[in-house]
């Protein structure tokens, strides 16, 4: 059963906010899709704490806090890039809700007082594959590029949380995670059960030349 | 717009910094009142995620006298609009963030925390 709920508004974001931070796309609109697939699980655990990785436009942290109810939530948004987190501000205004941007690198200043307290952990990171001196170079400049370069596999800053999500859920907490094929979501998927999480694709499409999925992992069994 | 909720999930995360990172003090802030719409059992659900001493000394900090030392162990309604008000409503617009432990300053400009640090300084 899956409810729907509007696109956030974006109309006031411009071409030259979308020459720093990045422009919602077919990877963007697979995560929210997959929020919404998964609206009456989220909201029936009654989260609390909501989390954002690099939340770019804001766009996804729009939508997951009007999915589970604007003050019935804590949703922090982080983002390597100042204009990200200046351009989530704003588009929390232009939807009428309160976002709370942290310019840091993915859970850094927040990873431990947020030890087994995050409820819904949501993250379309750089999941390019590049080389490692575009992924260095432009983790370093924390500008567009950092929007899609990923190193190795594409996994290099996407593994680095995923080696700390076991301390960061809560019993009922889940992750929502953008990969691509190149990702190698299957060994993602044997990598997460190792460390006893719960780990499925739920929703999957190609666009373009990129094959996107949504990975759920949690600690707690769902359909 | 670091709310005090917001304040009470962040920490110095300065390599080898492990001793009073944690809460960060305030200083040469604007302050900003926004009312927002009032959800008491949010308020109550969050009451085990907060760090009880961490948010009163800071509210007090701020010149917000309202919280009491020790948590309530029986909210009354009035208690709870005023935890909503601290954690909700006080907007912190402009100014620092300092470690208490290393020293570091977290500076807040137009009401984002920037919590970077230079590559010397982290941890992982
Ligand atoms: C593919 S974009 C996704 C943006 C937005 N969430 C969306 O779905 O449209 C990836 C975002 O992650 C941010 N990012 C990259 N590396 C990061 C890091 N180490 N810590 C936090 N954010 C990071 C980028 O700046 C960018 O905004
Ligand atoms: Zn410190």
């Amino acid at each position: 059963m899956s409810i729907s709920l509007p696109t956030p508004n974006i109309a006031h974001l411009t071409e030259e906010d979308y020459e720093h931070v990045y422009e919602p796309a077919e990877d963007s609109f697979i995560l929210l899709d997959a929020l919404e697939l998964d609206a009456q699980l989220i909201r029936g655990d009654k989260p609390t704490i909501c989390v954002e990785i690099g939340s770019g436009s804001g766009i996804v942290s729009t939508f997951l806090s009007q999915l589970v109810g604007p003050s019935s939530s804590l949703v922090l948004s982080t983002d390597i890039n100042r204009y990200a987190c200046e351009v989530t501000l704003r588009t929390a205004k232009a939807n009428q809700i309160s976002l709370n941007p942290i310019l840091c690198h993915l859970l850094d200043p927040l990873s431990s007082r947020l030890r087994n307290k995050v409820d819904i952990l949501v993250f379309n990171p750089p999941y390019v594959p590049t080389g490692m001196t575009e992924l260095l170079d432009t983790q370093h400049q924390k500008d567009i590029g950092g929007a899609w370069a990923g190193g190795q596999d594409g996994m290099i800053v996407t593994d680095i949380i995923l080696d700390q999500l076991p301390d960061l859920l809560t019993p009922s907490g889940k992750m929502y995670l953008v990969t691509v094929v190149q990702n190698k979501p299957l060994e993602i998927i044997r990598k997460m059960e190792a460390k006893g999480l719960i780990c499925k694709e739920i929703i999957k499409r190609r666009a373009g030349r990129e094959l996107l999925s949504v990975l759920r992992i949690s600690r707690e069994l769902h359909q | 717009m670091v709310r005090l909720i917001t304040h009470n999930m962040l920490a110095c995360h300065v390599k080898n910094c492990t001793k009073d990172n944690f809460p960060l003090s305030f200083s040469d802030v604007e302050l900003v009142v926004r009312p927002a719409p009032e959800n008491l059992e949010f308020i109550q659900r969050f009451l085990p995620k907060l760090d009880w001493s961490a948010l009163v000394d800071t509210a007090r900090s701020l010149g917000d006298e309202s919280l009491p030392e020790q948590m309530p162990d029986q909210w009354t309604e009035e208690q709870l609009k005023a935890l909503h008000h601290v954690l909700m409503e006080l907007h912190v617009e402009e100014g620092n963030m300092t470690c208490r432990g290393c020293g570091h300053v977290y500076p807040i400009s137009n009401g984002i925390p920037n919590m970077l640090l230079a590559e010397h300084e982290v941890g992982r």
